[in-house]
């Protein structure tokens, strides 16, 4: 890297002449150094996985969770610095709280991201700190139904809350990536981490962009997370995978950010290892 | 010039007069709710060999002004107990609200009963690392919640001006109902009842329930069948109910909340026999 001796990396909010900001470069490479997250985008929901390295044989398998909660319908997946995650986590949740204090109804995915993608870029902009070092991937399911205004007494009116147009869908699910810098967009597949290459080029292979929406279902979607995660996973190191999905109301997790249960994790672990057999073979 | 440094910045009193103290209400304490404003009636609830049932009716009066009749006061919370609210109803809202906030506050710990139900060893992996339904606030944590709470805002002499009945299971996964009020006093009891309910339904309750083991042998559907009973009595002699109601039974499944029942197979024959008010002339 050219930043190196030339003094434009020392600190955050200083430019290099040709317009980069060297902290936030470094700041990238620190996710790079971390576990692969990612999250799928698929027909009725979302699903987000970590290969979580282990560490150290101390560690009790299954606790210390890589995967937040932030809503009920909203969960954080990232990769890098997992102090910065864990407060990343802390601020989001408190987002999605101030939310619902000012407008008694969830926060929709799109716009936690928009918040926690302003709270990222103010870390690039001041002397007196550092950017985050992780890409955080945020993955929700917006109601598709009216919901009740929180503590409402009676039923509210006939036609609902308003705000709908007739004839559009509105909610589902959604999945936003933000990045050091305080970018993000929506995904169809997001993948950070480690093992991001191997897992973008796996996930472009889905079917989850198509012109009536994504075709994968919940269930595929899981299986084909996990499988990634040991695709993109460097061989000689312990890992967990970590899982969780959102679904509709009327989906396997009834609206709300779940952990995968065990028995479709292991049937997904399995198939993976299966997977990877089958192509040593090849 | 007035040198006097107190005279400093006011209305001078030669041109506008004595400035009139009576403006400033000191004329007693600084007073919080007195009485509550809109107000919900009597909440009742018995237990049964594997559950509780409650309910409500969908009324919310204004003084004697019947103003609101689809208010929904039983409250699930976190699918695993009910709180049926008498008293204020914006006071009601309130602790809904937060009660709500509370629950968020539950899923971050995001091992879930729905998601270990749908698995078939929900009982997760390697002993107490996931759900435990233990770990889970049950409605005895709850109610000892509520009753802080409540008692904490008498001591503030703010209080709100609720009762309360918690209905769902203690940590050794037996039945538990118990009341709070606006003084932060609690009961337990294998029936309950609140403002009116407890001189009218109360004795009807009792003579099933009498005592926990009575409350034991008792079936689901007795129960029901009891609730709805003390209902229609309710609404007899009660001038502040309704014959629309909310029922709920809190079962080891979960919370069946059904909230538009309408009373049935009322019988107004006692009422020629009353004598002594209303439009009589006898």
């Amino acid at each position: 890297m050219t930043s190196i001796g030339t003094g434009y990396d020392l600190a955050n909010s200083i430019f290099s002449p040709d317009g980069r900001n060297f902290q936030v470069e470094y700041a990238v490479k620190a996710v790079e150094n971390g576990g692969t997250s990612i999250g799928i985008r698929c027909k009725d929901g979302v699903v987000l996985a970590v290969e979580k390295l282990v560490t150290s044989k101390l560690l009790k398998p299954h606790a210390n969770k890589r995967i937040a909660t932030v809503d009920r319908h909203l969960g954080v997946v990232y990769s890098g610095m997992i102090p910065d995650g864990r407060h990343f986590v802390e601020r989001a949740r408190d987002e999605a709280r101030a939310w619902r204090d000012t407008f008694k109804t969830p926060i929709s995915t799109a716009d936690l991201a928009s918040r926690m993608g302003g709270y990222m870029q103010a870390y690039t902009l001041y002397q007196s700190v550092r950017p985050f070092g992780i890409t955080a991937i945020v993955g929700g399911f917006d109601s598709t139904r009216e919901l009740p205004v929180d503590g409402e007494v009676g039923s509210g009116p006939a036609c609902g809350a308003g705000g709908k147009v007739p004839g559009k869908s509105h909610g589902g699910p959604a999945l936003y990536m933000i990045e050091p810098s305080g970018l993000y967009w929506g995904y169809y597949g997001a993948a950070t981490g480690k093992g991001r290459q191997a897992a973008k080029a796996e996930l472009e292979k889905l079917d989850l962009g198509g012109p009536g929406g994504p075709a994968l279902s919940l269930e595929e979607a899981v299986k084909e997370a996990a499988r990634i995660i040991y695709v993109a996973h460097d061989d000689d190191k312990e890992f967990e995978l970590e899982m969780t999905w959102i679904s509709d109301v009327d989906g396997p997790t009834k609206g709300l950010h779940q952990e995968v249960p065990k028995a479709l994790r292991e049937e997904a672990k399995r198939l993976a290892k299966k997977a990877q057999e089958e192509k040593m073979e090849e | 010039m007035d040198h006097r440094p107190q005279a400093w910045g006011r209305p001078r009193d030669d041109i506008y007069g004595a400035y009139d103290g009576s403006y400033l209400q000191n004329s007693g304490p600084k007073t919080a709710t007195q009485s509550p404003v809109v107000t919900g009636t009597s909440v009742i609830a018995i237990k049964f060999k594997d559950g509780v049932v409650m309910a409500a009716d969908n009324l919310a009066s204004y003084g004697s002004l019947a103003r609101f009749t689809d208010v929904k006061r039983l409250r699930p919370f976190l699918d695993t107990s009910i709180v049926g609210f008498g008293g204020d109803v914006s006071d009601m809202q309130f602790l809904d609200r937060h009660l709500n906030e509370l629950a968020i506050d539950e899923s971050y710990e995001h091992e879930s009963t729905s998601a270990a139900a749908a698995s078939p060893e929900g009982q997760g992996e390697q002993g107490a690392a996931t759900s435990a339904p233990a770990g889970k606030l049950n409605a005895a944590n709850l109610h000892k919640y509520l009753s802080k709470l409540m008692y904490r805002r008498r001591n503030d002499f703010d209080p709100l001006w609720n009762q309360i009945l918690v209905a769902g299971f203690d940590g050794q996964t037996k039945p538990f109902l118990a009341s709070v009020d606006l003084r932060g006093t609690t009961f337990s009891s294998p029936s309950l009842a609140t403002g009116f309910g407890a001189m009218l339904a109360q004795p009807i309750m009792r003579k099933y329930a009498a005592t926990e083991e009575d409350a034991a042998r008792l079936t689901r559907d007795e129960a029901v069948n009891v609730v709805k009973e003390c209902m229609k009595v309710l609404f007899y002699r009660d001038a502040r109910s309704l014959d629309r109601y909310s029922i709920a039974v809190v079962t080891k499944d979960g919370v069946e909340l059904s909230e538009n029942e309408q009373l049935e197979k009322q019988s107004w024959a006692f009422a020629e026999r009353i004598r002594g008010y209303g439009t009589q002339t006898v």
